[in-house]
């Protein structure tokens, strides 16, 4: 099932780096078990949106992905949420350290 | 009367609700695609130009198809958008990131690969379209998890 997620955001140089990863089984219209994946991904800076993400079947369960945003600050705030084909959703935030 | 009422209350909460579907708006043409070709075509990329600025990371061989870790980064200025498309999965487009607001045109991600394939790369950059690919070679597929 959909659990919960994890989030690292750290500066680089001049850019923010932002891992996050996300609990869930990601399942196919291949296997034997109900389609059920996340379909759609948003990433915030400090309340604006930087990167939308459509996704398939095809990521990975439990899936991690980096991002970057130029420039960024310690303490800028990171939203990471995700909506999956079922409706289900969660979201994540941290400060970049 | 309590009818139109209700008529026009479920009318307004149609339409207060609309732009809220938008933003979550899946491409569904797209990923419902089962050729390369069509995958293109359904992100608005018909006809890419290959491009040495658009870069896919990732390993020759995958051992497991159901990890495949695929960086995409872009050199190309003005790039919004980035896709991949895994040529031989049952649905090769496999995600689409489009940037706004200083988000770098890179993400890492990691695929599930059914097979060996070519791994394409798009990048929208100024209303064109541009691509690479690389093939990764798959010892087991990953396509049933």
């Amino acid at each position: 099932m959909a659990g919960p997620m994890k989030m690292r955001a750290t500066l680089g140089s001049g850019y923010t780096d932002v891992r996050v990863l996300m609990t869930h089984p990601m399942t196919t219209a291949q296997s034997n078990q109900p389609l059920h994946f996340i379909q759609n991904i948003t990433v915030k800076q400090n309340g604006k949106a930087v990167v939308e993400a459509q996704i398939s079947q095809a990521i990975s369960r439990n899936p991690v992905f980096t991002f970057r945003i130029k420039g960024g600050a310690k303490g800028d705030k990171i939203e990471v949420s995700w909506l999956d084909n079922k409706g289900e959703t969660s979201s994540i935030e941290a400060a970049v350290a | 009367m309590n009818n139109l009422r209700r008529k026009l209350v479920g009318m307004a909460a149609i339409l207060l609700l609309k732009p809220f579907a938008a933003l979550a708006a899946w491409n569904k043409d797209a990923f419902g695609a089962k050729t390369p070709q069509d995958a293109l075509k359904g992100i608005g990329a018909g006809n890419p130009a290959p491009s040495k600025d658009l870069v896919i990371e990732a390993p020759q061989i995958a051992e497991n198809g159901a990890v495949v870790p695929i960086e995409v980064s872009s050199a190309i200025a003005g790039t919004t958008a980035i896709a991949v498309i895994i040529e031989k999965n049952p649905f090769p487009l496999a995600a689409q990131f489009d940037f706004q607001n200083g988000a770098l045109p890179y993400v890492k991600l990691n695929v599930k690969m059914n097979e060996t394939s070519d791994v394409r790369a798009v990048a929208i950059a100024a209303g064109r379209q541009y691509t690479a690919t690389k093939e990764i070679k798959v010892t087991i597929g990953g396509c049933g998890g």
